[in-house]
């Protein structure tokens, strides 16, 4: 059932020329920066001339590749989750959905699914570029496994936020606005306490999170930080939605 | 164990300590059509989104099928077929994509579902029209598209809100059919403010207003409320009325303007005959005799105001 609350929104967005342009453009984007990385590599590379100073062309094409993805999403995700409810309450479909054999967990479980594997699409493009160095080249698939996987989970997280403000409002602009904005406090939190490595509401940034993963490295910590910040924002989603059938 | 399809127990919707629905009761068999009348305002499409768990109740429950909806509100909501108001639709999907949607997400299997599909494009006109886009439809194909969708999983109730408003004539004549035609396997809730609709589909009315129900009974009490004991002659030279008073059978005589006289007999008394004899004897200028019936709307404007008055 959750199977195909996702597969409906997944049609809803290749319905319209949406899907297609910002797959296409966030492609771009990303091919962009490959080829310009693997340009700088051998740039950066030809100076380095203590073995210290050298990194494998995984980490350094692969670092700048993701990085960008990680803060491309955080204008993508708003712009894709913001309609997930807003735009169903605007157009008063939400009771095609409420009305069917389904739960509301199912049902915002499937719309959040549905966009994860949306997204998720452009990971599997970015691995697939980054691996087609392994022609001639010994790449680190392990590194790749965890920048992904990073990624993965950090976009869920982006898109568990975005469909609790899509469910705040009628106005899928609103809901945009209200997600970017938070994403931006979340990651820039970071910034703000950088002076200050211990303070807790600075663990609270997403980008800390997702340092480890940037680095290669799989920490359950995060992992668990990042489940953790997704199922907090559906679990409040589903509140909202409940509340909606309670006080009408 | 009863076989009521649809069991309302003392409904009540709260919005803000006012009561928009307050202790509906009703129940409702298998092969019945439930006509559902009010004027605006009056909670139809309050109780209608409480009976397929859109809303939940204040206070009383819902059963489908023996089912309560509150309790096992995915097994309950698998029975029902529900049409809104507004319309749910996708309108970036075509006609097709849509009800496979809605029969996927009704749990219609794989192997049946081009049947299904099939099917409720049938019964609802739909044929020529799958590959077209909702949004390019016209308002009455897109209401027909709703139908569709929640008569597609073939459900024990079929709730639909103002099914016929927008569509042409004919259109209105097919959804009727088609609503009788569903209504003889299942059962069927309609609500809907042309009241000759209700007379033509419906076995069974309730009347709401202000959110309590102030008639609920079948069809025949409404239409024998509305013929009544009263005749309406018209008089090219009226005589007193206490002449007319004198026939057999006349228990009641009312002058109205140019002539006509409405007259009212006791019941089983067919006087019609007795009174067209003496006014030819009188010459009183008959030109004129018919049944005089209230029209279902006023009724509908009495049971309603009746109501009011006594608040």
């Amino acid at each position: 059932m959750i199977i195909n609350v996702a597969r409906k929104e997944l049609k809803s967005v290749f319905a319209s020329p949406m899907g297609w342009i910002i797959l296409s453009l966030l492609m771009f984007a990303f091919g962009t920066q490959y080829l310009n990385g693997v340009n700088d590599y051998f740039a950066v590379m030809s100076g380095a001339m203590r073995p210290a100073e050298r990194t494998g062309v995984t980490q350094f094409v692969g670092q700048s590749v993701y990085g960008l993805a990680s803060f491309i999403m955080l204008f993508a995700v708003p712009l894709l989750s913001m309609r997930l409810i807003a735009e169903e309450r605007r157009s008063q479909t939400l009771p095609f959905l409420f009305s069917a054999p389904i739960s509301l967990t199912e049902i915002v479980v499937g719309k959040f699914l549905g966009l994860v594997a949306f997204l998720s699409i452009l990971i599997v493009f970015i691995v697939g570029m980054l691996t087609t160095l392994n022609i001639w080249s010994d790449i680190d698939f392990g590194f790749l496994l965890a920048n992904s996987l990073g990624l993965l989970l950090m976009v869920a997280s982006f898109s568990a936020l975005g469909i609790y403000f899509s469910s705040l409002t009628q106005q899928p602009v609103i809901a945009a606005i209200l997600t970017f904005i938070a994403l931006f406090a979340l990651m820039m939190l970071d910034r703000f306490f950088a002076s200050d490595p211990t303070n807790i509401v600075g663990s609270l940034s997403l980008t800390r999170h997702f340092q480890s993963f940037s680095n290669g490295l799989i920490d359950s910590a995060d992992v668990v930080y990042f489940i953790l910040f997704a199922a907090t924002f559906l679990t409040l989603t589903v509140r909202r939605l409940d509340a909606d059938r309670l006080r009408g | 164990m009863n076989n009521y399809t649809v069991e309302a127990i003392e409904l009540t919707r709260l919005y803000g300590g006012r009561e928009a629905v307050s202790n509906v009761n009703f129940t409702l068999s298998k092969g019945e059509v439930l006509g559902f009348l009010g004027p605006n305002g009056a909670g139809k499409s309050t109780t209608m989104k409480m009976l397929t768990g859109n809303l939940a109740p204040s206070r009383g429950s819902v059963k489908i099928c023996g089912i309560d909806m509150m309790e096992n509100p995915k097994e309950a909501k698998a029975l029902i077929g529900y049409l809104p108001e507004m319309r749910p639709l996708y309108k970036e999907l075509t006609v097709d994509e849509y009800l496979v949607m809605a029969a996927r997400l009704h749990r219609v299997s794989a192997k049946h579902m081009k049947s299904a599909v099939e099917n409720a494009k049938e019964r609802c006109g739909l044929g020529h029209m799958s590959k077209r886009l909702i949004e390019n439809l016209s308002n009455g194909y897109q209401q027909r598209v709703g139908i569709a969708q929640a008569i597609i999983h073939r459900p024990m109730v079929v709730i639909l809100d103002e099914p016929t408003v927008g569509l042409d004539p004919i259109q209105i004549r097919d959804i009727r059919a088609l609503i009788r035609e569903v209504g003889c396997e299942h059962s069927v809730i309609i609500s809907t403010h042309i009241l000759p609709e209700v007379e033509m589909v419906c076995d069974q009315v309730q009347i709401i207003d202000k959110g309590k129900l102030v008639f609920n009974g079948s069809i025949d009490v409404l239409k024998r409320q509305r013929v009544g004991n009263k005749l309406l002659i018209g008089l090219r030279h009226p005589p007193a009325m206490d002449e007319v008073l004198r026939i057999a059978g006349v228990s009641e005589a009312e002058s109205l303007e140019n002539g006509m006289v409405r007259v009212r007999f006791a019941e089983g008394a067919t006087p019609a005959e007795a009174i067209v004899q003496t006014a030819v004897q009188q010459g009183w200028g008959l030109y004129q005799i018919a049944p005089d019936q209230t029209s279902l709307e006023d009724v509908f404007v009495q049971l309603t105001y009746q109501e009011q008055a006594a608040v």
